[in-house]
């Protein structure tokens, strides 16, 4: 493998792991409510800036990060409980706009606790760059890969090893029987938000040495996760992970090969091209409309 | 119930005809006229969004897609090539037409977050496009537009603008609600209602939403078109993501599947951040705030609410 | 000569058989009825024969033209209408808009007409209003006409899909569980009503659970069990079948009786 290959490699599994992450919160949302949640995005951006302001306070990183992801928690919690349980409508349509509404409204109070401007968080282990085969990648990139390989495991772990987890496929699968067995849909709604915003944060925080942090990154961060889910399929887990994967190699495949400013166009046209093709995604349900 | 029908659209047309005659009492400056004139633009492409979205039920996240290739392919025409405005502004409103039917094609069969998500990645490569080729475009800086000419007048000044786009607006209304009620109109509501049943009863589900995506995509092509004349300089940010949730949240806002409520709709999310403006640094959580609040105690939309609310025995 | 014509026809879904290897003819006069245990396959086998499934092997002709793998819409323009067991109503729409829009395929739908609503369009509104109306008299609904569909009696709703697809002018009309759910006078009404369809010329497919109600208008019967064809012939034939008996009339019909 040519090293400029594998250097372009290595840097989309570094995004792709931060699409998948971003993915994974969109799919737990979906599963549990059939809601997009288009506020995804600030989720990851609150939790990059409250790490940065945290750490600007004094606080050593874990702590901070530690803070900053129990920050972002309550405030999925707090979208759930104030906005998306009060809605009696069942249109997608609605509860779309109810999120985008969120969205706007927390990158508005973003701007005004923080700031417009760009900030960075320090590298959780140094700068210095590892030579691999040829190429080279920061330590910061093992973090978010290695990272992201916990946490994918770890929610494995949850849905198909834990009560909770379960009762939450359960509801994802059929509301009705679901309750029926006793499984509070609205206490499943309610964790999934916060999960959802707890994976959002971590994202931000593993990407905001890489690339920066600002009150408006969530909006490509979340199109882009929003995306993943939507190419692996929605509401499936390995689906969320492969679509993130997919989706930040081809960005960093055509990037390097064709055009930077291009990257994205190839990466959407692609996406486009399976959904005609696969009209659930790769790994979305097959489903039969019964009638 | 026809006669009553009649009456009520031509009632409606009255109003809207009434206001739009009236209104400049009230518009004390030409920042008035302004915003009135961004306001009837703005209403002509939602009127053409709610036909896909509030009567066929079909979502679109890419619309300003269509609106900024509008605009720049009119812009284009007339400043790189010489072409006279009109024939620029159908010239581009054709070939978005044409491109819309493209890509309706194989993306109409995507059914919910699918099509939602494959429209958004048609409007994000369009805006992308547009900002990458600054040959033509300038890119992110935008270009600068040549002036509307009309028979070999050029229209100038919100006052004349004013007028045009009111009786486009008025245009505009008309053929929607002509359409609504006619046999394809209610195919279009058909399938929102009942994909399958449409079927059954022999309604070609993909050619009837193809063709109100086309419908709808011209509607968006020929504001964007003429927004850029009106405006006199475009940028991408008309075509990117952010203008597309603008344009849906106004649809939804003044009510899904009512023709009027797209122009209500239209006319309060141009306002209000207008009105917002002395808010300054407020203004995006207030209107963040809106639309979540809006949507919570107004899941129908604006129009429709209070429709039901006035009127309860009568229906639609 | 026969009407529909089906061969070999199957469809499964990942491994399950829900109807196999069918083979039978509905001929073009009377009530054409088929019955069978839950899960013997019957709506599985409307929804292929009106193409809303695409079948897994076999072959459909409709009036002696092929229609097998075509969109549902093919189906209707060849004279295929039908009901749904789970209704299937534009909510959105009032009772006689419904109606109005079964009409579809006997209407100019030029896009160009309707935007500019010329006056031939206007005309050709006020006559499919006028048939809509006729309708749903036919099916007892005359009172209904201006109701939003989403405020009627189920009961009401089952007729209205009936007038919905009538507003096509099928040649073939399959009603799925017609009277699920209905009292006993509603079921007499939708009998009545099956009774006059026949009348009026429409070869009628009836899937129902209600026995009395079949072998009451049913001029053939076609029985299912797995998916499987168990019996064919006429009503009174298929009851006296000892197979049908035990697979079906056995526990079921003590059930109804």
């Amino acid at each position: 493998m040519s090293p400029q290959l594998l250097q372009y490699l290595l840097s989309g599994l570094t995004v792709g792991a931060i699409y998948a992450l971003v993915a994974l919160g969109f799919s737990i949302i979906y599963n549990a409510s059939n809601v997009i949640n288009f506020a995804q995005g600030e989720f990851v951006m609150i939790g990059g800036m409250t790490t940065v302001s945290l750490i600007a306070a004094g606080l050593p990183l874990a702590l901070a990060a530690l803070l900053a992801i129990a920050a972002t928690t309550l405030v999925g919690l707090a979208l759930e409980k104030l906005a998306v349980e009060r809605v009696r409508s069942e249109s997608v349509v609605t509860l779309i706009i109810i999120t985008i509404g969120a969205s706007i409204l927390l990158r508005g109070l973003a701007s005004l606790v923080w700031d417009k401007n760009l900030h960075a968080l320090p590298a959780f282990s140094g700068e210095r760059p590892i030579a691999l085969g040829g190429a080279t990648i920061v330590p910061q990139s093992l973090w978010v890969v290695g990272v992201t390989l916990v946490v994918v495991a770890a929610l494995w772990w949850f849905f198909n090893r834990t009560l909770h987890g379960k009762a939450m496929l359960a509801t994802s699968h059929n509301r009705l029987a679901a309750q029926l067995v006793g499984i509070s849909v609205r206490r499943v709604l309610l964790v999934s938000f916060g999960l959802s915003a707890a994976l959002g944060a971590l994202a931000g925080i593993l990407i905001a040495p890489i690339t920066f942090t600002a009150w408006d990154v969530g909006v490509m961060l979340g199109l882009k996760g929003f995306a993943a889910a939507v190419l692996g399929g929605l509401g499936s887990g390995p689906g969320a992970v492969i679509g993130g994967l997919a989706l930040g190699l081809l960005e960093a495949l055509s990037a390097g090969y064709v055009s930077s400013a291009y990257k994205d166009v190839i990466a959407f046209g692609i996406m486009l091209a399976v959904l005609v093709l696969m009209p659930g995604g790769l790994l979305g349900r097959r489903s039969v409309e019964r009638v | 119930m026809p006669a009553a029908l009649r009456t009520a659209r031509t009632g409606g047309m009255l109003a809207l005809a009434v206001v739009i005659a009236l209104l400049p009492l009230a518009l004390a400056n030409n920042y008035f006229y302004d915003v009135a004139v961004l306001v009837g633009l703005n209403a002509i492409v939602c009127i053409g969004l709610n036909l896909l979205i509030g009567y066929a039920g079909q979502i679109s996240l890419g619309h300003a897609g269509f609106f900024g290739l509008g605009a720049y392919g009119s812009a284009i025409l007339t400043a790189r090539y010489g072409w006279p405005p009109l024939a620029s502004l159908a010239a581009a409103t054709a070939g978005v037409a044409l491109l819309a039917w493209l890509v309706g094609r194989p993306i109409l069969r995507l059914r919910g977050h699918y099509l939602a998500m494959a429209t958004l990645g048609l409007g994000v490569i369009i805006a992308i496009v547009i900002s990458n080729e600054d040959q033509l475009t300038g890119g992110p800086d935008g270009m600068s537009v040549p002036p509307l000419a009309l028979f070999g007048h050029a229209l100038t000044g919100e006052k004349a603008w004013y007028w045009v786009v009111g009786a486009l607006l008025l245009l505009a209304v008309w053929l929607a609600l002509n359409l609504v009620e006619s046999p394809g109109g209610r195919a279009l509501r058909a399938l929102h209602g009942s994909e399958t049943a449409a079927e059954v009863v022999g309604i070609d589900s993909v050619r009837q939403k193809v063709m109100v995506f086309v419908l709808s995509a011209v509607f968006a092509a020929f504001a964007g078109g003429l927004t850029a004349y009106y405006s006199g300089f475009i940028t991408p940010g008309r075509a990117n993501f952010l203008h597309s949730i603008e344009l849906v949240t106004m649809v939804v806002f003044g009510g899904l599947a009512s023709t009027f409520g797209a122009v209500v709709g239209a006319a309060v999310l141009t306002t209000l951040p207008q009105l917002l403006a002395v808010l300054k640094d407020y203004e995006m959580v207030v209107f963040g705030a809106v639309m979540m609040l809006t949507m919570i105690f107004m899941p129908k939309g604006f129009v429709p609410t209070l429709t039901a609310r006035f009127a309860p025995g009568e229906r639609k | 000569m026969s009407l529909l014509r089906v061969e070999a026809l199957s469809k499964e879904f990942g491994g399950v058989h829900a109807v196999q290897a069918l083979q039978f003819e509905i001929p073009a006069q009377g009530v054409y009825s088929i019955i069978g245990p839950n899960g013997a396959g019957k709506t599985t086998l409307l929804n292929l024969l009106t193409g809303v499934y695409r079948p897994s092997a076999g072959r459909i002709w409709f009036d002696d033209k092929e229609l097998t793998g075509r969109a549902p819409h093919h189906y209707a323009a060849a004279g295929v209408g039908r009901t749904f067991q789970n209704l299937q109503i534009f909510f959105n729409m009032s009772a006689l808009e419904n109606v109005m829009v079964g009409r579809y395929l006997h209407e100019r739908c030029g896009l160009v007409a309707a935007l500019l609503r010329f006056p031939s369009l206007a005309r050709a509104e006020r006559a499919c209003r006028a048939e809509a109306l006729q309708l749903l008299e036919f099916v007892g609904l005359a009172g209904y006409a201006r109701a939003a569909s989403d405020s009627m009696p189920y009961g009401a709703l089952k007729r209205l899909e009936i007038a919905r697809a009538l507003a096509a002018r099928p040649r073939l009309l399959l009603l799925d569980e017609p009277a699920a759910g209905l009292n006993p006078t509603e079921t007499q009404e939708i009998v009545r009503l099956i009774e006059r369809l026949a009348a009026r010329g429409i070869t009628t497919v009836l899937v129902e659970h209600n026995m009395k109600l079949v072998m009451g208008v049913s001029d053939h019967v076609l029985v299912l069990d797995y998916g499987r064809k168990l019996a064919e012939g006429s009503a009174e034939s298929v009851r006296r079948d000892p197979k049908v008996i035990e697979a079906y009339l056995g526990s079921e019909a003590q059930a109804h009786a």
